[in-house]
């Protein structure tokens, strides 16, 4: 029983950090409504200036994230402003257009970081990486439980701004229905441009919480995108509490499939869930509590 | 067809024909042969996601599955991966009907997304079922020609096959079928196409074609392992990538691409060293920036009733 309570624990520790990630994509999906494949590379991007924060100056990862998310505020705006934006007005055959160009800028932002850093597998050790505490007899990480909370925190400031702020509304303006905002007055391109660099932010917030629990290698990634994929589809694109809910699920599905099926097949459990959730729920846990 | 219409496939395949006679070394060959490789990946994917506009993000599932085929024939029953040529594309096609069911109830984005987990599903058990496939160690085999020349014309066979199925299927009515569906789904629902059936008769040559160069892969290559067969980034993405390079719905989009794409992966290599995937990521943000339906697209050479010919299609290149 305390293996099944710990499992469980993990799962919702780790996947409140994925949900972090998630709630970046699920932003800029539902405001673009595109996917954006380049959002892994945009972690990895984060971790790695966390990374060096930690290297250059003894910078607590919690400390260098402070560092990583305006960095990526910024990169995130001008991969939006000069590159996506500008594909709105193009015409081409395929719609898909602005995906394939995320999937550049991921090549483009991986290759970079591999340029840089080499393929090499680089971690963060810090006094507390692998302390544990106990509850009962289960024991817990506790740099996966000061992330969890740190995530939480984030999701709550970000739910008071996307409520309570003039921006914060006119970015759900747009999401719900991009020229009816227009008409009302919101400048649609800024609201694009600052919504993708917060997601963007996001990502490296959430990086810089997972830095101290993984490896980092420039081809990370990759498995950050394919999560926060299934956590947005699960929770219904644009959700932010879908979001928190599919990152959730996600993180104790893959946890339940580590301790119980075997490591290698706990990301086939994730992905198996996610193509249930897309054929017999397509609007994830969103359209599940409108009914 | 005219006269006309005869003259460029005939010139294309005497050059082909030729081509190795005239280049002899073993490195250009090779990098003939890797363009073959991907000339008929691309156009399998252009099939189901240029012409019937179903992007998908998991054609390295049916490539994976031709190459493993005919990898696990020889691992397991000692049988010549020659064979594999037939049993791939089988194996491919079978598996894309129960694929098909699945996504094509899908659209758009969502559909994308459910052949990616799909394509990310096979590499994981690939690599996990040990016993049936040896995981990560992969597969390795002797080649069968000491030289290149007989993989080259084999190829070369499989892209004409390719080719001629993406031409044929294209100009009879079900190409038409195809691109009123990517057009418009509904309004090609409201006409009395079955979608979903059209969709699958999009997707089974396709799936087979690339089950085919999967197969074929298997035994040119010698050594295959899942995650480079069912990789996402190198397989199904980059063939996205190339097509649309190409040119997406055009029947030479694949091939050119697939020119461009290993040309500039040879040069880059010997100029960069490792950056060669960073210059091709940034020369695919630079087309997609400035020549949306890549370079056979913009070329206004071919136009046929599959392209929209909106005038901004042809401005896009100059801003």
């Amino acid at each position: 029983m305390s293996l099944f309570g710990q499992t469980v624990i993990c799962g919702i520790l780790l996947g409140g950090m994925y949900a972090l990630i998630a709630i970046g994509m699920t932003l800029i999906m539902g405001v673009m409504k595109i996917i954006n494949l380049a959002h892994g590379a945009l972690v990895m991007v984060g971790m790695y200036i966390t990374y060096v924060c930690y290297k250059s100056w003894g910078l607590d990862p919690y400390l260098g994230m402070l560092i990583a998310m305006p960095a990526l505020f910024l990169i995130g705006c001008l991969i939006q402003k000069y590159m996506i934006n500008r594909l709105v007005e193009v015409d081409s055959i395929l719609p898909e257009n602005q995906v394939l160009l995320t999937v550049g800028i991921m090549l483009v932002l991986t290759e970079v970081a591999r340029l840089i850093f080499k393929s090499d597998y680089r971690s963060v050790t810090t006094g507390y990486s692998s302390s544990t505490f106990f509850v009962g007899d289960m024991s817990i990480s506790v740099p996966m439980t000061v992330g969890f909370f740190i995530a939480m925190a984030f999701t709550y400031l970000l739910h008071l701004f996307l409520t309570r702020t003039d921006l914060g509304r006119s970015i759900r303006a747009t999401a719900q229905d991009r020229n009816a905002a227009v008409y009302m007055g919101v400048n649609a391109p800024r609201v694009t441009v600052i919504t993708f660099g917060i997601g963007s932010a996001l990502a490296a917030a959430g990086g810089s919480l997972l830095l101290p629990l993984f490896y980092l290698w420039p081809d990370i990634g990759h498995l950050f995108t394919a999560k926060a994929f299934i956590i947005t589809i699960l929770g219904g694109m644009g959700s932010t509490m879908g979001a928190i809910f599919g990152g959730l699920t996600l993180g104790i599905a893959e946890s339940l499939g580590a301790t119980y099926i075997s490591m290698g097949y706990k990301d086939v459990v994730g992905l198996v869930i996610f193509l249930f959730v897309l054929l017999f729920i397509p609007g994830g846990f969103k359209s599940l509590t409108k009914r | 067809m005219t006269a006309k219409g005869w003259l460029t496939p005939t010139v294309i395949a005497v050059v082909a024909l030729v081509l190795p006679l005239i280049l002899r070394d073993p490195y250009p060959q090779h990098i003939l042969i890797m363009i073959l490789i991907w000339a008929t990946l691309g156009t399998a994917w252009n099939l189901l996601g240029g012409y019937a506009g179903q992007v998908s993000f998991g054609h390295a599932a049916f490539f994976g599955l031709g190459a493993y085929s005919a990898g696990l024939l020889f691992f397991h029953l000692k049988i010549s991966t020659w064979w594999g040529l037939l049993l791939g594309p089988l194996v491919a096609t079978a598996v894309a009907v129960p694929i098909g069911l699945i996504c094509f109830r899908l659209r758009g984005p969502y559909f994308a997304l459910a052949t990616l987990a799909l394509g990310e599903i096979f590499r994981l058990v690939f690599t996990n079922w040990v016993s049936f496939t040896r995981g990560a160690q992969g597969i390795l085999i002797l080649s069968t020609f000491p030289t290149k020349v007989p993989y080259y014309y084999i190829a070369l066979a499989i892209w004409g096959l390719a080719m001629f199925t993406l031409n044929r299927l294209i100009n009879s009515k079900l190409g038409y079928y195809f691109v009123s569906i990517r057009e418009d789904q509904d309004a090609a629902e409201s006409l009395g196409i079955p979608t979903t059936r059209y969709k699958m008769y999009a997707l089974l040559p396709s799936a087979f074609l690339a089950g085919l160069t999967g197969a074929f892969y298997m035994n040119y290559i010698a050594f295959i392992d899942p995650h480079v067969v069912f990789s996402l980034g190198d397989i199904s993405v980059m063939v996205i990538l190339v097509v649309m390079m190409g040119g997406v719905a055009n029947p030479w989009g694949a091939p050119v691409g697939a020119a461009i794409y290993i040309a500039l992966n040879e040069i880059f290599r010997a100029w960069l060293g490792s950056a060669n995937v960073l210059a091709f990521g940034i020369l695919v943000c630079l087309v997609i920036l400035f020549l949306p339906n890549g370079v056979m697209g913009e070329l206004g050479q071919i136009r046929r009733t599959a392209f929209r010919q909106k005038p901004a299609a042809a401005g896009g290149g100059q801003k």
